[in-house]
């Protein structure tokens, strides 16, 4: 088994997953929701088990390194740790619902990678050659993990409050299967607060990897400053909580542009502005 | 302070205490640092500045926008998060002082009014038995309590990591401590570059803004060296530094390998492998076709110059011994480019031992015959040079800053108050974070109180 054929079976589990999770959200049928997750779960481990595999194969090539190195392996690993996430959360609340809004963007990112983009393995140019590469982009893509998966919660939020509005007390819906608002707005909260740590520590480790690595922590370049303006939003989501007024529906909204700042920062940099971070080219 | 004054400074004070202005001071840092990732920072490119109208460009230079994160509105900024931040934490600070330090120990109506998980057992028994079997059990399952005799009533009163309320200020703390790292840096460091030819030495670096500041030492290049991946990619870039004091080398610090990822430091001034070339010199013959009127033509590696005729040339490649990529022919020879007087580019190969494939050029070089006699050329290494003495302030917040948040989210500090009176048992608790959690350990704490305790029958 190659770790290519794995990947396949991996993304074929997350869209079969996120069928199954869509489906149970209109069916209320409990089995469905089981099924969704156990897929979720195999998903995750194939993938393990595929992300193992590649970094094998680098060295078998005689480019050994961490399969962290490009568009391609990035959008990988980042499905990986939205799955990962998913997973602690699950195991933890047991809100099985929450993956028919997670489990789109973990199939995104895997399809994408799957279907267009180049999955050679390259040997790493020199600036890459460094251990603090693996440290930085594995807290950072956590932290972006935690953020999809809070912002999934937070779009759950959103439907769950207009629905109540427009229709207050219908049963029949797909809404009655969500956690109720304030459940949601804690989860939210709690996958922000894996997040937010994860980023920062993501940004101090590139930092200090900068500073190594050219003599400079920061340099204002422009993925230097979405990573801190994701931060900001962020850090502003965090004081809304205490702040009167904010907490619902207007921190249910910073969580969801904080998790388009962390796209822009992820991808739109790299295909829409120039600088030092080589990903995407 | 007389009452007048206190009407003037108290709405300043209430505005830089609040956390709207946090949440305005975030989000408005959070939207304009765009604008620095969409305008290039720095000194821009002149094709950019060419694509934008002169009022523009006028508008950007007045509003710092070229380099705005140093601009006076950008630092005002987060001078106004600084003050927030300051001011926010000697408003709040004492208070949390004061519950850490001297906790309420005796749980009174108005307290018990607060408390959301509060729970009454009814027992039997005398309450000083009653006082010693919950104080044994607070202290297996949660904490040493203290206890407080009150007349007839005892009190108990038990808390874990009080303290982890102050981990909230050590982030807020953090961020100054990196600020004052930052500061300490632009004051007291620098950034620089230099170029070192191989077997050269350089005592002076140019500094950013194009100061010559003097290391107090030399560095030598000994040689530079690039390495590439079979498929053409590069793999290494690679120089050999030795530092030298008073024009020896310094033990420990003689012929050290500096490649990217992995500086050399020496005296708190570090040295980064940043880029390369070549340097050197290579000299023409320009003569008439048949050779005659022969002048000579320098041309730096890299370099350019102007024909005779007003073309352009510019020295691409150059090699002192062709025959390895041209068998046959044999010598120097040079690629060059030129651009001709009357337009258009032409790219080409001078030898030197080759008069007869150099006239085929003579179309491109206005009618004169161009001779390579060959040259001498070096690698040169670009170590990019900086000195940052606020560094490791700035790692002491990030650690500081780090520590704090984990504290802060998930630690909490846990209280539980007892009151034993009249065989009555009333327990309440709180949290600072993560209620639901506390309120399962709370429903937990009740069924082993009551399993200690002689339970009144029911009634
Ligand atoms: C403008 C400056 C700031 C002010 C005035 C401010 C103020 C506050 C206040 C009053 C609290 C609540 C403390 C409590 O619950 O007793 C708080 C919490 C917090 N602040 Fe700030 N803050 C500022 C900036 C920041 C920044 C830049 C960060 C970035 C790390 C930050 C991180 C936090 C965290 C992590 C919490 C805890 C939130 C929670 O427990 O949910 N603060 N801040």
């Amino acid at each position: 088994m190659t770790s290519s054929s794995l990947f396949n079976i991996t993304t074929f589990a997350y869209l079969l997953s996120m069928l199954g999770f869509f489906a149970f959200a209109v069916s209320r049928i409990k089995a469905l929701g089981t099924a969704a997750s156990a897929l979720a779960y195999g998903g995750l481990l194939s993938q393990t088990v595929a992300i193992g595999l590649r970094w094998k194969e680098s060295y078998d090539l005689g480019i050994g390194h961490a399969p962290l190195s490009n568009l391609y392996e990035s959008v990988v690993f980042f499905s990986w740790t939205i799955v990962l996430i998913y997973g602690l959360l699950d195991l933890k609340y047991r809100y099985k619902v929450i993956g028919a809004f997670v489990m789109p963007f973990a199939l995104l990112g895997m399809a994408w990678g799957q279907l267009s983009l180049d999955s050679g393995i390259q040997p790493l140019v020199p600036a890459l050659q460094s251990n603090w590469l693996t440290y930085h982009v594995i807290t950072c893509f956590l932290g972006y993990a935690a953020f999809a998966v809070a912002c999934g919660i937070s779009i759950m939020y959103l439907i769950r409050e207009k629905h109540e509005k427009s229709t207050p007390d219908n049963e029949q819906s797909i809404v009655a299967t969500f956690p109720t608002g304030r459940v949601l707005d804690d989860l939210n909260y709690k996958s922000i607060m894996i997040g937010f740590p994860l980023l920062t520590l993501g940004i101090v480790t590139g930092a200090a990897w900068a500073n190594y690595a050219w003599g400079t922590y920061w340099s204002w370049d422009p993925k230097e400053t979405w990573s801190l303006i994701v931060w900001f939003v962020y850090a502003a989501f965090l004081h809304a909580r205490i702040t009167r007024g904010w907490a619902g529906r207007r921190a249910a909204w910073l969580s969801i542009i904080g998790f388009a700042a962390t796209i822009f920062c992820y991808l739109g940099v790299n295909l829409l502005l120039s600088g030092l971070h080589s990903y995407g080219g | 302070m007389t009452t007048n004054e206190q009407s003037g400074i108290r709405p300043i004070w209430d505005f830089f205490c609040s956390l709207k202005l946090t949440m305005f001071t975030l989000i408005t840092l959070a939207i304009i640092s765009i604008i620095g990732t969409i305008i290039p920072q720095g000194s821009p490119p002149p094709e950019y500045l060419q694509s934008i109208s002169q009022t523009k460009l006028k508008l950007y230079h007045v509003l710092g926008f070229f380099d705005m994160y140093h601009s006076w509105w950008f630092i005002m900024l987060l001078s106004l998060l600084s003050i927030n931040l300051i001011a926010c934490s000697i408003k709040r600070l004492p208070g949390i002082w004061k519950t850490i330090t001297q906790p309420v120990m005796v749980m009174g109506d108005s307290l018990e009014k607060t408390l959301s998980n509060v729970t009454t057992i009814e027992t039997r028994g005398d309450d000083s038995t009653i006082r010693d079997r919950v104080a044994a059990v607070l202290k297996t399952e949660f904490a040493d309590p203290v206890i407080t005799e009150d007349g007839e009533v005892f009190h108990l009163f038990a808390q874990k990591t009080p303290w982890s309320r102050l981990a909230v200020y050590a982030v807020h703390l953090s961020v100054l401590v990196i600020f004052i790292g930052a500061i300490i840096g632009s004051l007291f460091g620098y950034k620089g570059f230099v170029n070192i030819a191989e077997g050269d030495s350089v005592s002076k670096v140019k500094s950013r803004s194009n100061k010559e500041i003097d290391l107090g030492f030399a560095v030598r290049c000994e040689k530079f060296s690039v390495a590439h991946y079979p498929n053409g990619a590069p793999k290494e870039f690679k120089s050999i530094l030795t530092v030298l004091e008073n024009g020896k080398p310094v033990a420990g610090y003689d012929r050290v390998p500096v490649i990217v990822n992995d500086p050399l430091s020496y005296k708190g001034i570090t040295f980064y492998q940043s880029s390369y070339g070549k340097l050197g010199e290579h000299e023409f013959i320009i003569s008439d076709p048949d050779g005659t009127n022969p002048q000579p033509l320098r041309i730096q590696s890299g370099g350019s110059a102007k024909l005779p005729d007003g073309s352009g040339i510019c020295l691409q490649e150059t090699t002192q011994d062709v025959s390895p990529f041209q068998p046959g022919v044999t010598g120097p020879a040079a690629q060059v480019e030129v651009h001709m007087a009357n337009g258009g580019n032409k790219t080409f190969v001078i030898y030197g031992n080759n008069a007869a494939m150099n006239r085929m050029n003579l179309p491109y070089t206005g009618g004169k015959l161009v001779q390579y006699r060959g040259g001498e050329e070096f690698m040169y290494t670009g170590l990019q040079v900086a000195k940052d003495p606020g560094v490791w302030t700035v790692w002491l917040g990030c650690t500081l800053m780090m520590v704090g948040i984990y504290i802060a989210f998930f630690m909490s500090h846990r209280r539980i108050w007892v009151r034993v009176q009249n065989g009555t048992v009333t327990v309440g608790g709180n949290s600072s974070k993560n209620q639901g959690g506390f309120q399962l350990f709370m429903e937990q704490l009740v069924i082993k109180l009551k399993k200690q305790l002689p339970l009144e029958d029911n009634k």
